[in-house]
Parts: C-alpha cells; structure tokens; sequence
C-alpha cells in the first residue's frame, strides 16, 4: 500500500506539480519517461513518489522521448494505468508512436506542456507541438491553468479508459506560463480522487494468458480503412463521455467543464477564438473593454480533439467580427486553427467576418493591451460590415508589418 | 518452466503448438524454425513482441495470427521498448496483485530482423539492455534488409550484393566489414549474450533456455538464412546453415556476465569460406578473378575473428 501524502483543502502548485499530483492520484503503474523542458518536472515528482512510497509503481526511466511512448504503448497493453509527459521535440519524437498507441486502443495519458518547435531551438511556450499532434487520433484536452491541468489530468484517465472509448488522452498547458507559475489550486482528497477514476479495467490484455490477445497486426487495403474509421467513430463517441465525465466532475468539485468554453457570449458582436493561458488574458481585455461599450466576447477550446464543431457553431452564432488565434507558425496557409474554426463558421446562415491572427510564437507576451487591440480591430471590422485588415496577420511582431492574404476590400 | 530433457527433434518440434504454421513467410525461410524452438523450450507464458519486419508481416495479418501466446507489434525499432513497457506493468501489477494469475511465471521476448536490431532500433535495444530488463531479445540475422527487397544493413558482410550495395563492374559489392554486435551487447554488460544457429539445433534451445531463465537483458544473434536475397534453394536452408557454421563464417558461442566466453560449436573439419559463399547467389561475382582477393580478405577475417574467439575462451576474459 502507498504511503499517505499530507495534501491541504487549498495548496500552492504550479501546472506542473499540479499534473503529477494527479498521476500519483491516480496511482498510475507505469510512467516511461524522457525529461524535457518545460515538462520535466512532471515525470521527475512521479519518480519522487514512487522513491518515497507515495505510489506503488514501475518508473522507467528510457533514453528517448520516442522510446518513452513505446515503453507506454508496451505498458498500457498489458493492462495496467500508463502516463507520461512532454514538450515541444520530445512531442515531435513521440509522433510515430502516437499513432500506434491510438490505432491499439490504448488508453495513456500524456501531459504535454506546450512549447514551439525548433529550428530556432526555443524552449519557450506556444501550440506548435499541439497541432502536431492533431490528427494522431488521441482525444485532446487543454488546460488553461494549474487547476484546469490538475483537474483534466484527473478526468483524462476516466474519459481515456472509459471501455466505449479507450482511446489515449493528450492534456495540454502552456510551457512556463502554466507549468512554472505557482497558483492556488484546490485538490480533491487522495480517496475522492481515486474513486472518481475508478480502478484500471484492462481489455484486451497481454497478461491475460487465458486469452491471448494480438496487437499491432497488419493490414492493407482490404481492411486498413475499416479501422481508420471505427477508430474516428470512437473518437466522435467520445464527446458524449466527455461531457459525462465533465459533469460528473462538476458534482464532485463544482467546477464546470464545457468542450467548448464560452465567456460573455450572450450577446457579444466582437470575439476572440483561443487556446490556453490566452483565453484567460482575452476575458480580462473583453472585460474591461465591456465598459467602454464594446461588446466583447472570448470562445475558449478545450477540447481540441475530437474538434466541437457544433458547440463552435452555436457558441459563435450570433457574433459579427471574430479573430481566431493561432499561436503557432502558420507553415505556408492560414493558420490551422483558423481554418478549423472557419469551417464551422461557413456552414452557419449568419457567417460572421473571420481574421486570422499569428501570435506570441516562442513563448512571447500575449498582453492584454494586444487583446484590446484585436478586439478594436474586430469593432472595425463589424462597423465597416467587411474585413477592414488583411485576413492573416502576425500579431506582435517586431519589426514590419506582416499579412499576406487580402480582402478586395482590405 | 522450462523442458529439461530434449533428445528427439520430432518430439520436441511438436510439443508446444503455440506458433501456428499457417503464415506467409517464404518457403525455406529459417525464421519459423527459431521461432518455433524458442516456443517449444518452454512452457512458460510468453508475451513476445517483433519489429516490423519478414516475421512481423508474415505472421499477423488481419483478420488472422500465427501466435497463440501474446503478441504485440509497434514499430520498425521500438519491439524492444514495448516489450519492456509489458515487462515494467508486470512488475507494477504483481506487487498490486492484478494479475489474473499472480504466480505464474512469464517470459518477455522481442524478435528483430538485422535491420531492426543492428540498424533502425539499435538505440532502442541499448536501451532496454541498458535498464536490466528481464528479457530476451533475438535478432533473426538474414544480413539484409529482407522485407523491403533486399538492401544492405550493417549485417551484410563483406563482398555481398545487395540492391544498395551493388556488385558492377567497378565494384565487388558491400565494402564494410559486418557489425559485431554479439560483442557490443555482451560490452553492456548483459548477463547472457550468444550467437546460435537453427541446424544445431539442441545448442539453440540450450541457449534460448538459458537465456528465457537468466534474470536480466539477453541477447541472442541467430543466423537465419534467406533464400531470396542469399539466393539458394528453399530446400537448402540446413545446408546453407551447415556451411556457415562449418566454415566459421558464423561461429557459435556464448559470453556470460559480458567476460565468460564459452565457444559452443567446433567443426570436426573447418571448411573453407569459397564452399559457403560458392553455394549463394549473392556472392557470385566473387569468383570472377578480379575479385579473388575478397574472398582471401573474408577468409582472413574468419581466421583472425576465430582465433580471437578461442584466447578469449581460454583466458576468460
């Protein structure tokens, strides 16, 4: 049995500190790890824990970031609760492997504290490695401070190793901004914590010599695309199960989850579309811009996979001019964000104006001063009736100004 | 547990069906027998993994499997990961008490073409070597890259053509000499490391069981002739595997605790190189005179690798 762990009603952690607690929460068995910035803390508490006694589980500690997701791969088939964390090139390493864990089913959690990818090698925050991971077939959760990290963590495995849905779980926080910026964050008891995830219920198991089981079989087109859809199927069906487990969340906590999170969009005209720490800064610039008139409004995504279509659509209906903010390199197109976020706008009746902002790469500020001023454009852009800039712009940016797909009018 | 007593191959080639004949390996295709006798050395439940490869795409093809034991299979160089990542929640799930059966004992093997191991997932055998895992990982050493048509790894030897180390007119083939991996997994310091060969056959099952009952990470290099890319007979694999060891292009031997060097085979006659390269298509240029002084190259390099192996014997080191 674990050791006790003294936690208060109310404690002083940062994202990252806050993500481990909720592995040792939930006496996870095995993490494989490769330490990266700005996530190395994560892994490092669990091997704290496990040293000290506080959980009773094998902590592997590999030589790459790449070997860390196939030791999890290995792990989670056999039947056990697996995570592990990362950022940035570690995250891009990991990619090969994403895909496998999600083509097998198998229901890990990854921790990843945002961070862009190199070249220029930069170990600050921004959602390049979010995005690529995108289409590797992992549910995506984002969370927007230390309490959100720590609660989601938790959530993740319940929504991941739900048997309708096993299917692997990215948590996401901004590099440095969450995972180093110590908060009050209100943890359940260690009890309430693990009887909210429940006990691991392995399917499928390779240590269960009564059924041998094969993984990882090939296919070629006779089948390969059969299991690409049902694999996207149980993606799909996963947002019920996450809105369930929101909610059950909420009982336990009385903190609220939406898969899309709306902020004064009541009867907002102007808004901006987020990731991460920038919804927060976003809903201090609506705020105040609230009172000099401007009625100002913030669409939050928190769950990035499977993308909530719908719930963008209805949360942005009534809206006329909206910034949609990528904050990573945009690679030769609008930013992916935005064309996520446009496509479910153009199959609205009411299509409201849609921009493109480019922001805050490599962990530089996002202020609210810069939100104010988005958000002004976007005025414009409502009062004129048409794009008054050009669609795309790099928001921020020392030096010239940068925009390279025009309005006629703009 | 394992089987003590093996003395009849017919016997002991049936006595544990887990691997299941029906697969798409090529007929005369050496992998089906080293699988086979390390699933017939013991009873023990086996959680195997294998990287992309010949044996991998052969044997697990939906919606059918050759493997009545557990199987998994991830990528090109990570079987070695995986299976340790099985081996790790073993751990982690007997001292919770878990498992289904928390007493019996399993064994976790990985399986990897020479690509695989020497090439694409040496980092990943290192690794996994380097951690102590309890496990065995075995390299089905055909010296090319099979699966994809036949290239060269860094198991092809010396003087061999292969489609990316071609043999032409201004070139006898592949330059390098072959990797000497025996020896760089038993510098790990690995517990059990061995080089073992499908026609003798016993010596193999003895080095599989003593690999599967060594607590720790071993290593075993089997040689597994290819009869599309060594071009021979299928029905000559045996025979190809006779010539390699008799002519000591593949000497057979152990090193335990990475110093204890034990030699587990010694030809009554030492056959010259030129009757084992002669019987292979792939080494066909090498008889044109020009390219004579490759085969006395090969040959120099056995003598020298043997002697090598017989002082290391005796001075157990």
């Amino acid at each position: 049995m674990a050791e006790k762990f003294d936690l208060n009603d109310r404690e002083v952690w940062d994202g990252n500190y806050a993500a481990s607690q909720a592995l040792r929460q939930a006496q996870v068995d095995v993490v494989a790890a490769y330490p990266i910035t700005p996530s190395t803390p994560i892994v490092e508490n669990y091997g704290a824990y496990v040293a000290n006694g506080y959980i009773d589980g094998e902590y592997v500690m590999v030589e790459s970031e790449h070997a860390a997701m196939s030791g999890c791969v290995g792990a989670s088939a056999a039947g056990g609760r697996v995570a592990t964390a990362t950022s940035s090139q570690g995250f891009a390493l990991m990619v090969e492997v994403l895909y496998q864990a999600s083509g097998m089913r198998l229901p890990i959690v990854l921790n990843v504290v945002n961070r862009a990818l190199a070249s220029p090698l930069n170990v600050r925050g921004d959602h390049a490695d979010m995005y690529l991971g995108r289409d590797s077939g992992w549910i995506q959760i984002d969370a927007f401070n230390a309490q959100e990290a720590y609660d989601l963590a938790l959530c993740a495995f319940k929504i991941g190793e739900d048997h309708s849905v096993r299917l692997p779980v990215m948590v996401h926080q901004d590099g440095f901004i969450t995972s180093h910026t110590a908060q009050n964050v209100y943890p359940l008891t260690d009890e309430a914590a693990y009887n909210f995830i429940g006990d691991f219920q392995p399917v499928d198991d390779l240590l269960d010599f009564s059924r041998p089981v094969t993984y990882g079989a090939q296919t070629e087109e006779d089948w390969h695309f059969e299991h690409k859809a049902k694999q996207h199927k149980a993606l799909m069906d996963s947002r019920p199960v996450i809105d369930e487990v929101f909610a059950e969340f909420e009982k336990l906590t009385g903190r609220k989850y939406n898969r899309v999170e709306s902020y004064m969009m009541e009867d907002a005209d102007v808004v901006i579309v987020g990731l991460g720490t920038t919804v927060e800064t976003a809903v201090v610039a609506a705020e105040e811009l609230r009172e000099e008139g401007i009625k100002a409004g913030v669409v939050g995504i928190r769950v990035f996979r499977p993308f909530p279509f719908d719930q963008v659509r209805e949360a942005l209906k009534g809206a006329k001019s909206i910034a949609v903010m990528d904050r990573s390199s945009p690679g030769g197109a609008m930013g992916a964000f935005f064309n996520e976020v446009s496509a479910a706008l153009y199959t609205t009746d009411t299509r409201p104006l849609v921009t493109n902002y480019i922001y805050g790469l490599g962990g530089r500020d996002f202020s609210i001063d810069e939100a104010k001023r988005i958000f002004k454009e976007q005025q414009a852009n409502a009062d004129a009736g048409h794009i008054t800039t050009d669609i795309q712009q790099f928001s921020g940016l020392r030096g010239p100004h940068l925009g390279y797909f025009q309005t006629q009018r703009g | 547990m394992a089987i003590t007593s093996i003395k009849n191959l017919k016997e002991f080639s049936t006595n544990n069906d887990r691997f299941e004949g029906a697969h798409t390996l090529c007929p005369g295709c050496a992998h089906s027998m080293i699988v086979r006798e390390l699933m017939n050395c013991t009873d023990d439940n086996l959680v195997i993994s294998s990287n992309t490869g010949c044996l991998e795409v052969s044997t697990a093809v939906y919606p059918f499997t050759s493997w009545d034991t557990s199987w998994i299979h991830i990528g090109f160089e990570n079987a070695a990961t995986a299976v340790t990542g099985a081996e790790a929640m073993h751990k982690a799930r007997k001292k919770k008490g878990t498992l289904k059966d928390n007493d019996a004992p399993v064994k976790f093997v990985a399986f990897g073409g020479d690509g695989s191991t020497y090439d694409i997932g040496f980092q990943w055998l290192s690794g996994a070597v380097e951690r102590g895992h309890d496990f065995t990982y075995i390299c089905l050493d055909n010296e090319n890259y099979a699966n994809t048509g036949g290239q060269r790894s860094s198991a092809t030897p010396i003087g061999a053509t292969t489609s990316t180390a071609q043999a032409g007119t201004h070139s006898y083939g592949k330059k390098e000499k072959k990797k000497d991996l025996v020896a760089i997994m038993a510098a790990h310091g690995a517990p059990y490391v061995a080089q073992l060969a499908p026609n003798k056959w016993k010596s193999m099952a003895k080095g599989f069981q003593k690999a599967l009952e060594t607590e720790g990470p071993c290593f075993i290099n089997t040689v597994s002739p290819c009869t599309t890319e060594w071009r021979f007979d299928p029905k000559d694999t045996i025979l190809l595997t006779d010539l390699a060891t008799d002519t000591l292009m593949f000497p057979l031997y152990e090193i335990i605790d990475g110093h204890e060097l034990n030699i587990l085979y010694r030809p009554k006659n030492v056959l010259k190189v030129e009757d084992y390269l002669g019987a292979q298509g792939r080494y066909k240029h090498l008889f044109k005179p020009e390219n004579r002084h490759v085969i006395d190259q090969i040959q120099k390099n056995i003598n020298e690798y043997w002697e090598m192996l017989q002082r290391r014997e005796e001075a157990r080191i």
